[in-house]
């Protein structure tokens, strides 16, 4: 994974709630190979009208906003389906923080697991982002991760990632790599598990 | 080459739980016992939690791709189950799939699972259907486990007791290579629902009028377990439809504590245990509820009484009202987020500030996916279609080939197409569209699904969410129509 530590870069604000992963990427893109480029699906049905005209209103497809690397949006953005294409999707397109009042849980953690920061904020400041954002377009905002601050647009805001999440993105660590570590503990675990309770071991059934 | 972390694993909590006897110390929610159970160890607020059992999909390719870029094995393959549901073709299945792309993902699946040992129910398979149907029609659901899948609607086989919870791509690959997950501990939601559910009420209303209490997001960072009478009274198939969308309240599981129902149901199933076992597995399971006095972090109560027949009118399941309301304005919501996003809602949907939701026309119904595709359901619906016609086209797509058989030996399939809908195969269908059944841009359909998104069941297509004789009574007139209203023989 891509190691994340600090980001400065323009800031788009997206001026929706719950925009579910159905919208980030719709389902009939979801069997392309990840080579393809997820950039080329990200919000597809929102940036492009259905004759593949690129919508002019629509945030990321205006000049300052072409290149954010943030995004600030309404609350629960990303709930919905468990696709991991909706992550790969931003990442692809070099977003790499979204800012908001809440995430969906799946996304949230699917987020992270590919050097995305979801960064949780109060409600208000992030509408008051959001106007920053659209007063002046083309502001770039920073993210520090290693002291958990959101500074840009004359406010410093602190936020908060699992201290766990927060070393795995710092240090760009394999989860699997660092699990596997404990493959003896997991195995000894197991044996007892299923001592406990025989039924559970499938391989006795059909 | 091991990573040295910040911290040195500290075990956790001795559980109490090996064993069929009961909890001591402080009284306990079913979650955490099953939590507890299954805590291999804790590390910076995060807990290794074993998974029981793993279903994949045709979109682990994902996972797969990034175990053989790593050069990793599989850990448990007999803990894996693969099945066929999201791209599968529901006619036509003697034919070879006429899109290569859509062929290639039910393709990639049999040979990810192949190469693996993985045990694979696949499109052949007399026992292929959607995975939350099957899982539990197998018996490989069951009470106490930990159940994960990369799918978002895996919260269904927590109607048996279990955690079950979706997962993205990487936490598959994760749970592929270790068999594991790290985890922060989730909060506790408890939704309590009183007395009973007024005739013509299902599982679906119950549901929706909990999203539309608690919000889309209501249920985030939660783990809700759903208790009360009106849910002990509630069949296993019901209890799948009210967990299936707890997810759709932003709650990532949603879980009922297994009882009598519960046994019963899954006593005989091809992997229940057997023998000697199953009386042990029925005293373990005897201890799988929130103790007397057990604290949740949240707590919200409603009255069944007070639950009508829901549809929804909006682009978010949130947005769900009793079939006699009306669309709300969206000058009325006080929060300028909401009253954008109802607008827009409203502009998507083609429909007006204040219109009755009665009578609003259709084109088109959905009878199926993991939330409404049991044979229940489809007994509920057939039931209102029966000596009917329906107005409109529509499909109903049984959640299993075991469902199938089931409705057609009941004669249901006849109602169906005597109604003029088609009577298809089982899969994910026009919920996702992801195997080209979709609904037309602009067209209105009512579905007994899960999810009313913008393009969910196709590019410009309006979703209305509702329960199986909801969908039916509206194929009937053609027009949302309250079910009540219909004479259905019992």
């Amino acid at each position: 994974m891509q190691p994340f530590t600090v980001l400065t870069a323009v800031a788009a604000p997206l001026e929706m709630a719950n925009v579910d992963t159905d919208q980030i990427i719709p389902a009939r893109f979801l069997k392309k190979p990840r080579a393809s480029g997820y950039d080329n699906y990200l919000f597809h049905d929102l940036r492009f009208d259905p004759d593949g005209r690129e919508n002019p209103d629509f945030i990321l497809n205006r000049p300052p906003f072409r290149t954010a690397r943030i995004l600030v949006t309404g609350p629960n953005f990303g709930g919905g389906s468990s696709r991991e294409g909706a992550v790969y999707a931003l990442v692809d397109a070099g977003i790499r923080a979204v800012v908001a009042a809440s995430f969906g849980d799946i996304f949230f953690g699917n987020a992270l697991k590919n050097g995305l920061l979801p960064i949780v904020v109060p409600a208000e400041i992030a509408t008051a982002l959001r106007a920053a954002l659209v007063a002046e377009p083309g502001l770039e905002l920073t993210v520090d991760l290693e002291r958990q601050v959101l500074r840009g647009a004359n406010r410093e805001v602190l936020f908060s990632i699992d201290p766990f999440r927060r070393e795995c993105l710092l240090k760009g660590i394999d989860e699997i790599d660092l699990t596997l570590q404990y493959r003896e503990r997991i195995a000894a675990f197991r044996d007892a598990h299923w001592t406990a309770r025989p039924w559970l071991r499938t391989s006795a059934n059909p | 080459m091991p990573i040295e972390g910040p911290l040195a694993p500290s075990p956790v909590q001795p559980a109490p739980t090996v064993g069929a006897g009961p909890d001591i110390g402080a009284p306990t929610t079913l979650f955490e016992k099953i939590w507890r159970r299954h805590a291999i160890l804790e590390r910076d607020g995060q807990t290794l939690l074993w998974i029981d059992r793993h279903f994949a999909h045709e979109g682990s390719f994902h996972a797969f791709d990034k175990l053989r870029a790593g050069g990793r094995p599989v850990f448990a393959p007999e803990q894996t189950f693969g099945v066929a549901d999201h791209y599968v073709p529901t006619r036509d299945r003697d034919l070879p799939i006429p899109n290569p792309e859509i062929a290639n993902m039910v393709d990639l699946l049999s040979r990810n699972t192949g190469e693996a040992g993985i045990r694979l129910f696949g499109l052949d398979s007399p026992d292929q259907g959607i995975v939350h149907v099957i899982g539990p029609e197998l018996g490989l659901t069951q009470p106490g486990l930990t159940i994960v899948c990369g799918d978002s609607h895996t919260s269904t086989h927590g109607a048996f007791g279990a955690l079950a919870f979706g997962i993205g791509a990487s936490e598959v690959a994760h749970v592929l290579a270790t068999q594991c997950l790290w985890q922060r501990r989730p909060k506790t939601l408890r939704v309590t629902v009183d007395g009973r559910l007024h005739r013509g009420v299902s599982a679906k209303d119950v549901i929706l009028a909990v999203i539309a209490r608690i919000g889309a997001n209501g249920g985030a960072g939660h783990v809700i377990e759903y208790s009360g009478p009106a849910i002990r009274s509630l069949s296993m198939e019901g209890r799948m439809t009210l967990c299936n969308m707890s997810i759709e309240a932003g709650a990532r599981a949603g879980m009922v504590a297994p009882d009598e129902t519960t046994s019963a149901w899954l006593q005989g199933r091809d992997f229940a245990p057997t023998g000697d076992l199953w009386p042990m597995a029925l005293a373990d399971w005897a201890t799988l509820r929130s103790d007397p006095g057990a604290v949740f972090d949240r707590e919200v109560r409603l009255d069944a009484a007070g639950i009508a027949p829901m549809v929804t009118w909006g682009t978010s399941p949130e947005d769900a009202a009793p079939i006699d309301g009306a669309v709300p304005d969206p000058a009325s919501f006080a929060d300028a987020g909401k009253r954008g996003q109802a607008e827009r809602s409203l502009a998507y949907m083609g429909l007006a500030p204040g219109q009755p939701l009665t009578g609003v026309g259709i084109d088109r119904v959905f009878i199926g996916s993991c939330t409404n595709s049991r044979i229940e359901d489809l007994r509920a619906a057939a039931a209102v279609l029966k000596g009917r016609t329906s107005r409109v086209p529509g499909i109903v797509s049984p959640g299993s080939a075991r469902v199938k058989r089931q409705a057609e030996a009941e004669g249901l399939d006849r109602v169906f197409t005597a109604a003029g809908l088609e009577w298809r195969d089982a899969g994910c269908s026009m919920c996702v569209g992801m195997n080209g059944d979709l609904v037309p841009p602009g067209e209105r359909c009512a579905s007994t699904s899960n999810r009313n998104f913008p393009g969910r069941q196709g590019p410009g297509a309006r979703t209305h969410l509702m329960s199986p004789a909801m969908v039916a009574a509206a194929a009937v007139t053609g027009r949302l129509t309250d079910v009540r209203t219909l004479t259905v023989e019992d």
